[in-house]
């Protein structure tokens, strides 16, 4: 990748060339959401859409996840590719019921005659001192859905990237995206021209661990794996990037690799994406493992508003590099 | 105790301490430590068995008045008439 | 509650025999009593407990043979033993009856010569066990037919890793893997004659020695004239029984030397690690062949004369392979003399984890010269074998001074 071009440019401005991108390139793309138009959006990713696309593309809507949310499947099920912002994922719950009762289960229901293909943004996370109500990390509750697809976009990337082979799939797609990410700078390959939204990547390959990860503990894992190469240690770093369906196959391969693995997430502990992935590996590779698996998740508490808990309430890089090095000194 | 029940003490005694070897098989001028692998530790102990079985006192500076079976034979007499 | 299991009597040990139990369920025991009587290559060794309490259950059988770290039995605090003494049975009930076929198969396999297959329904309680491996090394060890049971892990709580697999595969030449350390985990009683497998134990401590330790070699010489003299003028005053004998002084003199210089007082286990207490292992030569060494505890605070009714004790029970299991595995340094014989100057291989030797060779009156002029004296070589991963040359050296200069002033021991 070194000798190819890359751009430099923040998350925001990332999320902001793949909404224009879409509204370009289909008319049928319309953006709608709390904020979106003549304020420009709550994190200022959409500002100048207004300008561009006129109110009926970029729509502000009344503060109504359910009813909002529910207009959006209804676009998409008239033909339209609705991009619906929630603005932030604590307010998901209140749109939840449409999510998960209608769109992703009418293509069933409708024995296939109706498909939902919605794309629903939500930023996510923490970081921001946000306290309790405004730092979730609820990946796992929507990868629980059978009927939508769950993204996750972890590096400039796939927040550039992600938003088009979203609104291409025929089925209902939640892409999260990470607001402490925002101002954050970063390289990408000028000449890129879509990613794959079925897949895992390797972000950094190695042969003595697996770092599983994605979302924010993506750029963690990256720090931490080339600390770790300091210290002679190859950790092989793995975006999950689709929580659902999990690509089961790149972890395998990893594993099968490394024979160790730690999980990395935000997201509480306890019945979250790690857990899933534990479970899998156990399943498809216990017989390559040469240490049991490890897990680094958010401490299973109310977000806590002082920064140096909210620090405390999540993995950090020093805690992977730690942890590593314990497995790894120990095999 | 005459000499020939004397050797036989002796002999019992030497087998306690090297019970794979057969001290019987001593010729009268052999080194007793040397020829049965006798350590320093062991040959404390044969004195020490020999003084009690004897009812005698054999006092360090003796130990070299000991080394083959002759020599020990005449010096338990020696010392079994004080 | 604690859980008493097989101890390791030893890097070279692998599994135990429970020979005798010398305690009941309800006994009460105290620090340093002794509990049983397990046979290694070492012979039958009375197995000591550091903790206070009642006696559990017992889950060994006599003749039972154990990888070390198997569970033999609990000691329990008067409200435990109170409460119900079936704690250990408990514990045995919670393991899935599938783990027990299969024990008990591993069992039948390994006895079949041996034992006919009883004629009660109910099989006798067998040990329970399990190799804490990760599926990785046990699956390279299915692979590659080697018997995970006899690799020590260096994984989390003991557990075998890849590596340590990996390991055992290059270091354990396959003939003796197979004949000597497989039999003797696998026979349900020791065909070869003890000391057969005392050999082959003694043969693994020393090459694992070689292997791992980088040694470097001192030499000093003593003028013995002062020390003797000593020695003869103590004796003159005793009776046979008590007099001394100079490995004595030797073993006294080291103690000294190793309060003067704590770094030679140490095991090496990822790193050195000083030992507060002086416990000197003695070399005993076996009159059938092999050597056994001891630990004669507190070196540094007995007397001459607690240090010659030590050896007394411990050099026939060491023949008689009848030794207590803290005096198998605490040693902190190794003393050897092979002075009875006409060697002068032995270089010893180190038994690790100990970082040194201390070799004694035989008192030879050699010319000797001092303050320009030449007289014969009776000369000590001593010799050094170190660790250089926990030592320099200048340390050793200093400690063969410390050593010197003990031997010079025997009145000060």
């Amino acid at each position: 990748m070194n000798d190819k071009q890359t751009i430099k440019l923040t998350y925001r401005e990332a999320l902001k060339q793949g909404m224009l991108d879409a509204l370009r390139n289909d008319d049928r793309v319309f953006l709608m959401g709390e904020d979106v138009g003549s304020y420009g959006g709550a994190f200022a990713v959409s500002k100048g859409f207004l300008k561009e696309f006129g109110p009926d593309r970029i729509m502000d809507v009344p503060l109504s996840e359910s009813g909002f949310t529910g207009a959006g499947i209804g676009a998409a099920l008239g033909g339209m590719r609705p991009i619906v912002e929630i603005m932030t994922v604590n307010f998901s719950l209140l749109a939840f019921d449409q999510i998960a009762n209608n769109a992703a289960t009418l293509l069933h229901m409708s024995g296939g005659q109706l498909s939902v293909p919605v794309v629903i943004r939500m930023s996510c996370g923490t970081g921001r001192q946000l306290a309790a109500q405004h730092s979730h990390s609820w990946e796992p509750l929507f990868a629980h859905i059978p009927g939508l697809k769950v993204i996750s976009a972890g590096t400039h990337e796939d927040a550039r990237m992600m938003l088009q082979p979203a609104i291409d799939d025929p089925d209902p797609v939640i892409l999260f995206e990470y607001t402490a990410m925002l101002n954050m700078e970063g390289e990408i390959p000028a000449d890129i021209q879509s990613v794959d939204i079925s897949k895992a990547r390797v972000r950094r390959e190695g042969s003595d661990i697996s770092i599983i990860t994605y979302g924010s503990g993506v750029y963690k894992a990256l720090g931490a794996a080339a600390e770790l190469a300091e210290a002679g240690i190859a950790a092989e770093v793995v975006d999950l990037r689709v929580l659902r369906p999990l690509d089961t196959a790149t972890i395998v391969a990893s594993v099968s690799k490394t024979h160790r693995a730690i999980i990395v997430e935000d997201a509480w502990q306890s019945v979250s994406i790690s857990s899933e992935v534990s479970a899998r590996i156990m399943e498809k590779c216990f017989y390559d493992l040469d240490a049991p698996v490890e897990r680094l998740c958010g401490i299973e508490v109310p977000m806590p508003y002082p920064k140096h808990l909210e620090e405390a309430s999540l993995p950090q890089k020093d805690q992977i590099v730690a942890l590593v090095k314990k497995i790894v000194n120990y095999g | 105790m005459n000499e020939e029940e004397i050797k036989q003490t002796v002999i019992r005694l030497l087998k306690n301490i090297a019970p794979d070897m057969n001290p019987e098989e001593l010729q009268p001028d052999d080194s007793i430590r040397q020829t049965l692998g006798i350590d320093s530790f062991d040959s404390l102990q044969f004195v020490v068995a020999m003084d009690e079985a004897f009812g005698i006192d054999t006092p360090e500076e003796d130990y070299g008045k000991i080394q083959t079976m002759k020599s020990l034979l005449e010096y338990i007499k020696s010392r079994m008439r004080k | 509650m604690v859980e008493y299991r097989m101890p390791s009597l030893g890097a070279d040990m692998e599994a135990g025999f429970l020979r005798e139990w010398r305690v009941k369920p309800g006994d009460h025991i105290n620090r340093g009593d002794i509990i049983a009587e397990v046979e290694t290559q070492k012979g039958i060794i009375e197995i000591e407990v550091f903790d206070e309490g009642i006696i559990g259950e017992l889950l060994l059988k006599i003749d039972d043979k154990v990888p070390v770290g198997t569970l033999m039995t609990h000691i329990l605090t008067e409200s435990e033993a109170k409460t119900g003494m079936k704690v250990g049975e408990k514990e045995e009930e919670k393991v899935p009856p599938k783990e027990a076929e299969i024990e008990e198969k591993e069992a039948k396999v390994a006895g079949e010569a041996a034992t006919p297959p009883p004629a009660i329904p109910t099989p006798p309680p067998i040990p329970v066990h399990r190799i804490r491996a990760s599926p990785l090394a046990k699956r390279i060890a299915a692979e590659r037919g080697i018997d995970i049971s006899l690799i020590k892990g260096s994984g989390p709580e003991g557990a075998i890793t890849r590596k340590d697999v990996e390991e055992a595969v290059t270091t354990q030449p396959r003939p003796l893997s197979e004949q000597a350390s497989y039999d003797a985990a696998q026979q349900p009683t020791p065909e070869k004659s003890t000391t057969d497998t005392m050999r082959m134990a003694i043969a693994a401590a020393v090459s694992r020695s070689n292997r791992e330790i980088p040694h470097y070699y001192l030499q000093t010489k003593v003028d013995m004239s002062l020390a003797l003299a000593w020695l003869t003028d103590t004796n003159k005053q005793r009776s046979v029984k008590d007099r001394l004998l100079p490995v004595v002084l030797y073993v006294k003199a080291t103690a000294r030397a190793l309060e003067e210089v704590p770094d030679m007082n140490a095991w090496w286990d990822n790193g050195l690690q000083r030992k507060k207490d002086i416990h000197i292992g003695f070399v005993v030569s076996l009159r059938t062949g092999g050597i056994i060494a001891p630990a004669i505890h507190d070196a540094n605070k007995k007397s001459t004369d607690e240090l010659m009714k030590d050896l007394s004790d411990l050099i026939p029970r060491a023949r008689a392979m009848r030794l207590r299991s803290s005096e198998l595995v605490d040693s902190t340094i190794t003393v050897t003399s092979l002075g009875d014989n006409t060697v002068e100057t032995m270089f010893g291989v180190i038994y690790p984890p100990q970082v040194a030797l201390v070799g004694f060779g035989g008192i030879k009156e050699e010319p000797w010269a001092e303050n320009g002029m030449v007289g014969a004296k009776p000369v000590l070589t001593i010799s050094l074998s170190a660790d250089h991963r926990a030592t320099d040359g200048s340390t050793g050296s200093r400690f063969l001074t410390e050593l010197k200069k003990y031997l010079n002033q025997p009145e000060l021991l």
